[in-house]
């Protein structure tokens, strides 16, 4: 009898659900912290955090890069989770801005949820985000200024832009340096963006400032022993092949002798078959052998007789860059040495970085490669201003493709802000309330950036409202001096795609975690079940 | 359980009879019943333009948002029997039709509401089953007096589209349902055989990248492998492609057989040495007298046969999915050869272009094979700003593209915004009192129940729904249009024509039957047993 009038329960064991204005709670918690988490690191004189990695404690990282402080954070909250990918993909697609787009996403919710507190149905708040969303990305494209035509132009505006994203990073005491790394790396790239052909390289000692951009391509690894520290007009032949046992790869075969001097024969078979490898590989008329592979002792000995300078164990990522820079094809047979590409190189030798030795390819073919060397007296610092760099380096390189650059200091998202309102006063019903909501939640970050640094933040930006208002479109927040100013003037400009990559995600995953109103999470699976 | 046998011993039929639970009689159906309610009434929420989705947490922790039915029971780890059963129940009508998959819970949990009223009367369960069964019959019979028929040919397909809008409209998608109904209408209509009415769905490919947002979804022509050129080196785009598709490692052969190789003398040694060098060459001159341009292999490759392949100019893939390379097959019109003895040029697909594309700064990339020879395939790339987003928008695709091939195979449809559930209620309403016995109760109830859609509709947009849905029925009453409905999103109007808001015929014959069938079959149960405490 009792059975019958209880709830049923449908679910499994340890299962839990959470309906309705729980449900939504509980999104709007998770997000919302995980947004203030991070609000702190947004803007110039945003603050650092760092990671300790939980299998060691003594690695641990600081770093002010959304995308990495979000990545290893361990989260169960759902809509938190949801946040942490738009921050991924951000990253993926455009490289910069992943801060800002989870900081932007956990305002919108924080709007939403004094919403529904008024009684707005979540679809109506959605609703009114949308439009407020076209309207400002509308508004976006038309103050975005297109500096394709002009090729010195576009080099200013690169820079300024590279200044601008590297003004939030470790590297603000240096940014115009690494500003101007950072350009000329890409502009070597001509267009295309693949930042595999540039390579950072990270090596501890000396300080930040002391990076440079090396002319080709730096590879960590050192040349065989006895050969020598310079070539010239260098024949490559970039090879993965083995060259430490070469053994049979027919299955099953193995090696049965009833004497030792069988096995001394078959010993020397081995030897003379890869000497015989060794002899093609010569044959193809190069000076510099370069394997994936290791390369023992007697191959090398092998190379340096025959005076080829050979170099082991270059990575895979190692080789495949080579290849590129170098334009000789990856070989693994050696069979026809007509048909294989060699690279060149007009000069290979050996050069000091700080403490280590390290072999330099330069005058090569594809005079797009170049390494930049970092400098730093951490590990950890370098990591963070490779994390920077990159960062920097995706953002230029979509630049390319697509010139179009905003304002930066808070001045676009007041201008967004102040179109959406505008946009709102037409429009009647709750939809109006929603549409103002996400003006609130734009004009959040400048808000959130200049109290990041310390200042009076609302009465900083509502003065910047103001003259926004009077007409002065294109002052912002200067976070440096504490006051309302013209942004054109200072030179702070943003990519116009991390502007609408940040809008357009941020809204996405507001909208998908408003529409919820039900969760359901399944009991954790057990650790060794199975 | 106790019996007695002839001579008076107790004896007991159920095995370890403390350690199982029993309920049974209208005990045992009040708790189906409520379970089956719970069920539902979980998925009212997600009915309609308006309704919400669902945050699913995997065991693993991982993250669906969703909104369509059978994704949300299947992801929800029931443990009740009966929820079971409508989880089978709405994974039946996914399978069947692609949508509805969420009406035809919330239907089956109406029809079990309502009985238990008649339980209560002290109606025997199947009195109530057979009710609901013919009032089932009189309803799908009222649903082919109400259907319209849609026209539409392969340049004239507007028709389709709206219909492919109304499922969407539902979805996350529905900021971009112009753009993502055509998508998949063309999608459909690019496979589709019109004068066969068939549709081969396994030609179109559904795949899902993270970057941009749902509305940079688009159509291509031709199909797209998350895969790279085995060899950098190799070009990145080779037009008029000969395909070749093997399932053959590009390995020494690895016999089944274990075996051992014996290697001891000198002789021996090279002669292997020959053989393993003649297997690759053997391989890569094989493909290369086929005259293939582009090799296509499920299975890895050896760095030295990989070389080869550069060194011959033939452009290779390797570890492509075997759903991959079914499709391709089918698309170029290339046999799979299991051996590379087998290759020949007969066996060779054709393409018009292949190239390789990266995408976003990662590098990623993927290889697009466009113009087949044979057959038309295509792909839907959905993109999304997240995998959760890109993940819904994939299913919400697969749901148009259900409807758009329901369409096709049969044109018949029905008004959608709970228009068809009021006309059949009031069907069943006027058939009832022509009808004596009690099964007239049973059709009333049934007739009750088929307004459960409406209201949730109702509700889930913010009207007063049971007033809205009263009202809805006096208009269809008195003007005789079967075609009104709930004005989900405050359009001003309840004429579901004007609204262009239709769903397949099929798809509603096909809830009513299930979600009937799945309620006859509640009922029937008198018994549960199952074992208590530790298992």
């Amino acid at each position: 009898m009792s059975e019958a009038y209880q709830p049923a329960r449908i679910l499994n064991q340890g299962s839990t659900q959470e309906k309705a204005e729980g449900a939504r709670l509980s999104n709007f918690v998770g997000a919302i912290a995980l947004s203030d988490l991070i609000s702190t690191t947004l803007g110039p004189k945003g603050m650092d955090k760092i990671l300790q990695s939980p299998s060691n404690l003594l690695d641990s990282t600081i770093t002010n890069d959304g995308a990495t402080i979000l990545g290893s954070i361990q989260i169960s909250n759902p809509a938190a989770k949801i946040l942490i990918e738009i921050s991924k993909v951000q990253d993926d697609e455009i490289g910069d801005g992943t801060t800002s787009v989870v900081v932007l996403a956990g305002e919108l919710l924080k709007e939403a949820e004094k919403l529904i507190h008024k009684r707005i149905h979540p679809q109506t708040i959605i609703k009114g985000f949308r439009l407020a969303k076209n309207i400002a990305i509308k508004k976006l494209r038309e103050i975005a200024q297109d500096h394709s035509e002009n090729e010195e132009d576009l080099k200013k505006y690169l820079k300024k832009i590279a200044m601008t994203i590297f003004s939030t990073k470790i590297l603000t005491p240096y940014k115009s340096i690494f500003a101007d790394l950072a350009v000329e790396s890409i502009l070597r790239l001509k267009g295309s963006t693949n930042l595999e052909s540039i390579q950072i390289l990270k090596k501890t000692g000396g300080l930040l400032k002391e990076s440079y951009i090396e002319e080709g391509f730096v590879l960590d690894k050192k040349l065989g022993v006895g050969q020598p520290k310079r070539i010239e007009n260098a024949k490559i032949l970039v090879a993965n092949t083995s060259m430490d046992y070469d053994k049979i790869k027919i299955f099953g075969s193995r090696v049965v002798v009833n004497s030792s001097s069988k096995l001394a024969e078959i010993e020397e078979e081995e030897k003379k078959k890869m000497l015989r490898k060794c002899q093609k590989i010569v044959d193809h008329g190069i000076n510099v052998f370069i394997n994936r592979q290791l390369i023992y002792n007697l191959p090398e000995q092998f190379f340096t007789d025959h005076g080829v300078v050979s170099i082991e164990h270059a990575d895979f990522a190692g080789i495949e860059r080579l290849s590129l820079v170098t334009g000789g094809e990856i070989v693994s047979t050696f069979d026809h040495p007509e048909l294989v590409t060699l690279g060149t190189a007009k000069v290979i030798e050996e050069i000091m970085i700080g403490e280590d030795k390290l072999i330099r390819f330069s005058g090569c073919k594809e005079p797009s490669a170049c390494t930049i060397v970092l400098r730093g007296s951490s590990k950890q610092i370098l990591d963070e201003a490779e994390r920077s760099l990159h960062d920097g380096l995706a953002v230029l390189s979509q630049m390319v493709k697509n010139p179009k650059t905003v304002l930066g200091a808070g001045c676009t998202e007041i201008i967004m802000a102040q179109a959406i309102e505008e946009a709102a006063k037409e429009t009647s019903g709750k939809i109006q309330i929603a549409m103002e909501s996400f003006a609130r939640a734009l004009t959040r970050i400048p808000i959130i950036i200049a109290s990041n640094a310390g200042y009076d933040a609302e009465q900083l930006v509502s003065e910047l409202k103001t003259s926004h208002y009077k007409g002065n479109t294109t002052f912002g927040v200067d976070v440096m001096e504490g006051k309302v100013c013209d942004v054109q003037k200072l030179g702070i400009i943003e990519s116009f795609l991390v502007k609408q990559g940040m809008l357009l995600k941020a809204s996405e995953a507001t909208e998908m975690i408003l529409r919820v109103d039900h969760i359901m999470s399944s009991a954790p699976r057990r650790r060794g079940m199975n | 359980m106790l019996r007695f046998d002839s001579s008076g011993k107790p004896f007991i039929i159920i095995r370890d009879q403390d350690q199982k639970e029993r309920l049974t009689g209208s005990e045992a159906r009040k708790a189906n019943i409520l379970a089956a309610m719970t069920v539902a009434n979980l998925m009212k929420t997600s009915i309609g333009p308006l309704g919400m989705d669902k945050i699913l947490v995997d065991q693993d922790g991982e993250v669906t948002a969703t909104n369509d039915g059978a994704t949300i029971l299947k992801n929800m780890q029931v443990e009740n029997p009966i929820a079971k059963l409508l989880v089978e129940l709405s994974q039946g009508q996914d399978d069947e039709i692609g949508d509805g998959t969420t009406s035809v819970v919330v239907l089956a949990g109406a029809l079990l509401e309502e009985s238990l009223s008649l339980l209560e009367k002290g109606i025997h369960p199947s009195k109530i089953s057979e009710g609901y069964e013919k009032a089932c019959d009189i309803a799908v019979k009222h649903l082919l007096t109400i259907c319209d028929k849609i026209e539409f040919d392969k340049e004239n397909y507007e028709s389709l589209v709206l219909s492919a809008k109304t499922s969407l409209g539902s979805k996350i998608v529905n900021q971009y349902t112009d753009k993502i109904a055509k998508i998949s209408v063309e999608a459909v209509l690019a496979v589709a055989d019109l004068e066969r009415k068939d549709v081969r769905f396994d030609l179109i490919k559904l795949e899902g990248k993270t970057g941009g947002t749902l509305g940079d979804t688009e159509l291509i022509d031709g199909i797209i492998i998350p895969k790279n050129f085995s060899h950098p080196q190799m070009p990145k785009q080779i037009k008029n492609a000969k395909i070749a598709i093997l399932t053959c490692p590009f390995e020494p052969p690895k016999p089944k057989t274990g075996h051992k190789l014996d290697i001891d003398s000198v002789k021996k040694y090279k002669e292997l040495l020959e053989i393993e060098q003649n297997y690759f060459k053997e391989m890569t001159d094989l493909v290369k007298k086929s005259g293939a341009t582009l090799v296509l292999c499920q299975w890895g490759f050896d760095d030295e046969a990989n070389h080869l392949l550069l060194q011959k100019k033939l452009p290779a893939v390797r570890w492509v999915s075997g759903t991959d390379i079914e499709l391709i097959a089918i698309a170029t019109g290339a046999r799979i050869v299991p051996r590379f003895s087998e290759l020949t040029e007969k066996k060779l697909g054709k393409a018009g272009m292949v190239i390789e594309k990266s995408i976003g700064t990662t590098d990623e990339k993927m290889i697009v094979i466009e113009k087949c020879s044979n057959t038309k395939t295509v792909t839907i790339l959905v993109k999304g700003g997240n995998k959760m987003v890109v993940e819904e928008g994939k299913r919400s695709i697969h749901d148009a593209l259900c409807v758009t091939r329901n369409l096709i195979k049969d044109n018949r449809i029905v008004y959608g915004g709970g228009a068809a559930e009021i006309s059949c209620s009031v069907a069943l309403n006027k058939a009832s009192k022509e009808i004596t016995g009690i099964e007239q109760y049973s059709i009333r109830a049934f007739s009750q129940a088929l307004l459960s859609v409406p209201i949730a509709l109702a509700s889930n947009s913010g009207l007063n729904s049971l007033e809205a849905v009263s009202e809805i029925q006096l208009q269809q009453l008195e003007d005789k249009k079967p075609f009104l409905g709930i004005d989900c999103l405050s359009k001003g109007t309840s004429n579901m024509k004007e609204q262009n808001v239709f769903d397949t015929l099929r798809g509603k014959i096909q809830e009513f039957l299930l979600a009937t069938q799945m309620a006859k079959m509640i009922l029937k149960i008198d018994d549960i047993i199952r074992p208590t405490g530790q298992y």
